[in-house]
């Protein structure tokens, strides 16, 4: 009898949790279909619409759109340059080398970062950060400005995309340590007492055993933290002195605009066929950012197999 | 605390307002009359220019009345102009005019047959403001600003600049020309005073989006001031009442230079045309940019109320009335100077536009 009951109740129990399981997995399915579905049918229009819509400096809607996309793309990755380094390494400190005490604090001090609103880091860009690196980006173009990524002119207010990708990077900055941090502290302790064992210092233990099993960990964290980058709307919009042009220079006023900041600054004024133009380029940023996703998925796969992280 | 101010402003006209009315009531008719009986609900929409003048007219005129609500959403002008097309509003504000285009088609909210108006209620001088080390006063004149801006002209101390300033300490450094990165009536009006003034210096069509590769770009009014202000060696372009503590040049109009000011941005619109082959009461004005005048600043924003002729509904047509005519009324346009720092109508158009919005049914 009693094991009548208790089978029952667990049945009962399997089917509610599968019931929700199933609901709560087709439910993030059909919210994506239905933002995918919104963004395709707003988007044809703007597709065929006659060239004065794409404004003064464009004549079809991807030489619209392709600056943008540069931007974005452009100033993802340079943020990412800047942040996937420090944030290993405060992942690393905080794991492997920082007395207990320490860790924990600072741990809690970086999740502190992510809860930073965007729009704050924006303010912090254009009142404090873009003056103070202004001067120096003056005498890094004079000194460098040979090599042509730090060719002059220099903005006389650096607001550049450079600026730009240093907020970013202080912003994406939490989330990929936060990640890297637990990623370390899974490595086998077996592994690590056998480096130290046969004699490796604390940094050759590191390389030997910590990041060839966190490598998938770390590309997987870059790449969230590229998502986070590659839709930032508000501090960019408020941090740069956008341009629709295709520009590699990072010193210079002239900067690509990314597709989220340029959404954000022309969506209140724009009327008619203005909007579907905005829409379209969401559109194409919703796949790039998919694209994305994409590539990293492949490459971590990829590293699980030699990384032998399946242990 | 600009916001604090501004709804203290609004409170204290409301105020006074208030009392006014108290006393007008038996004497005279014209808008206040009999207005103590409106009620009712109004939308609108549109130019975000007019926002805090709207803020401030819509707090006034709610105050004569309680059963009175009034919302509007600056949505920005295109927006508001399809809204009120549409339906959506009962009345837009826009910082241009509704098109011969939008004209000819039908409006939702007008009664059948009958069609939209414009009506200027929001005049506004746009500043050519600068950060200069050492310079305080800076004589500009159209070509000159054009160059500037377009990237013709890269040095303070260039001969075309010194030759405007001949007293004045112009540094030898590169002029960083800020724009506004967003779509702004601000940049279009901009543009369009460049366009007509210096034709030959700038050869793009005025656009609310800045239609140029050069130059720095801001998002919004006060991100423009935050950059110039934060920069060196920087100009840029901004409603007047927002300045600050920049340095604002003078224009050169006719012989002489102007500074921007309400009195100067009332005779520039003053001194110009109304647009011909429309409705008698269709008051759109195209803004002489070129003027002699003097005594007038040709770099404005002239922001419109747009309203039905009649509309469907009496009772809206009513209260719209009402709304409008305390709009233009001296004290509407005192209330806008307070709150948003614009040139009350004068004149001539002041007396037409009292007409119209009296003639809304």
């Amino acid at each position: 009898m009693t094991v009548a009951t208790v089978a029952g109740k667990a049945r009962l129990g399997d089917r509610v949790f599968r019931g929700a399981a199933v609901t709560a997995g087709a439910l993030i399915l059909v919210v994506l279909a239905a933002v995918a579905l919104f963004l395709i049918v707003e988007a044809l229009p703007a597709l065929g619409a006659p060239a004065e819509t794409y404004g003064a400096k464009a004549e079809s809607f991807w030489s619209y759109v392709a600056p943008f996309a540069f931007g974005t793309v452009w100033a993802a990755v340079l943020a990412l340059l800047m942040a996937v380094p420090v944030a290993i390494g405060i992942a690393l400190f905080i794991s492997h080398y920082a007395p207990r005490r320490l860790a924990q604090g600072l741990g809690y001090v970086i999740d502190l970062l992510a809860a930073v609103p965007s729009v704050v880091y924006g303010l912090w860009g254009i009142t404090v950060l873009a003056p103070l690196v202004q001067p120096f980006y003056v005498s890094l173009s004079e000194s460098f400005g040979w090599i042509p990524l730090l060719a002059g002119p220099v903005s006389g207010t650096g607001r550049t995309i450079l600026t730009v990708a240093i907020v970013l990077a202080v912003m994406v900055l939490p989330i990929i340590t936060a990640l890297c941090r637990e990623v370390f502290l899974q490595t086998p302790r077996l592994r690590e007492e056998a480096a130290l064992a046969l004699g490796a210092t604390r940094w050759e233990m590191v390389r030997m055993t910590v990041l060839p099993f966190g490598r998938p960990g770390i590309i997987s964290a870059a790449m969230l933290g590229l998502g986070r980058a590659l839709g930032e709307t508000m501090a960019v919009a408020m941090v740069l002195s956008p341009s629709a042009v295709i520009s590699f220079f990072l010193l210079t006023s002239q900067n690509p605009n990314t597709i989220a900041a340029n959404i954000a600054l022309n969506f209140p004024e724009a009327s008619g066929l203005g909007v579907n133009l905005l829409i379209a380029t969401g559109l194409v940023l919703f796949v790039i950012t998919l694209a994305v996703n994409m590539i990293a998925r492949a490459i971590v796969a990829r590293f699980k197999e030699f990384s032998g992280a399946t242990e | 605390m600009r916001s604090a101010r501004k709804v203290v402003t609004a409170a204290f006209s409301a105020i006074i307002l208030a009392g006014l009315t108290g006393c007008a009531v038996n004497e005279a008719p014209g808008f206040s009359g009999g207005e103590s009986q409106l009620s009712g609900t109004l939308n609108g929409a549109g130019s975000s220019a007019q926002g805090s003048a709207q803020e401030a007219w819509i707090a006034a005129f709610q105050g004569t009345s309680s059963g009175l609500t009034v919302n509007y959403d600056p949505s920005g002008s295109g927006a508001g102009r399809k809204a009120f097309i549409s339906g959506g509003v009962q009345f837009a504000g826009s910082d241009s005019a509704l098109s011969d285009d939008e004209l000819t088609g039908t409006f939702a909210m007008c009664a059948t047959g009958t069609s939209a108006i414009n009506i200027p209620v929001y005049n506004s001088p746009i500043a050519v403001v600068f950060n200069v080390e050492g310079v305080d006063d800076l004589n500009l004149d159209a070509e000159t600003v054009a160059k500037v801006f377009s990237g013709a002209i890269t040095q303070w101390n260039d001969p075309a600049i010194v030759a405007l300033n001949p007293g004045a300490k112009l540094p030898a450094a590169t002029i960083t020309a800020v724009h506004r990165s967003d779509d702004s009536g601000t940049t279009k009006n901009f543009t369009d005073y460049l366009s007509k003034a210096a034709p030959e210096a700038w050869t793009s069509k005025p656009d609310g989006k800045w239609p140029l590769e050069g130059g720095e770009g801001a998002n919004g009014t006060s991100g423009l001031i935050d950059t110039v202000t934060n920069g060196s060696n920087t100009i840029g372009y901004a409603d007047l009442s927002k300045a600050g503590k920049l340095g604002i040049a003078k224009l050169k109009v006719g012989d002489a230079f102007v500074a921007p000011s309400a009195e100067a941005a009332a005779a520039a619109l003053a001194g110009s045309e109304k647009v011909s082959g429309r409705a008698d009461n269709d008051l759109t004005f195209k803004i002489n940019r070129t003027t002699t005048d003097s005594k007038a600043y040709p770099l404005v924003l002239v922001s419109y109320l747009i309203v039905c002729q009649q509309y469907a509904d009496a009772e809206v047509g009513k209260l719209v009335n009402a709304y409008a005519s305390f709009l233009v009324s001296s004290t509407g346009q005192l209330i806008a100077a307070g709150a948003a720092g614009s040139a009350p109508l004068t004149g001539d158009i002041e007396k037409e536009a009292i007409r119209v919005a009296a003639s809304i049914q």
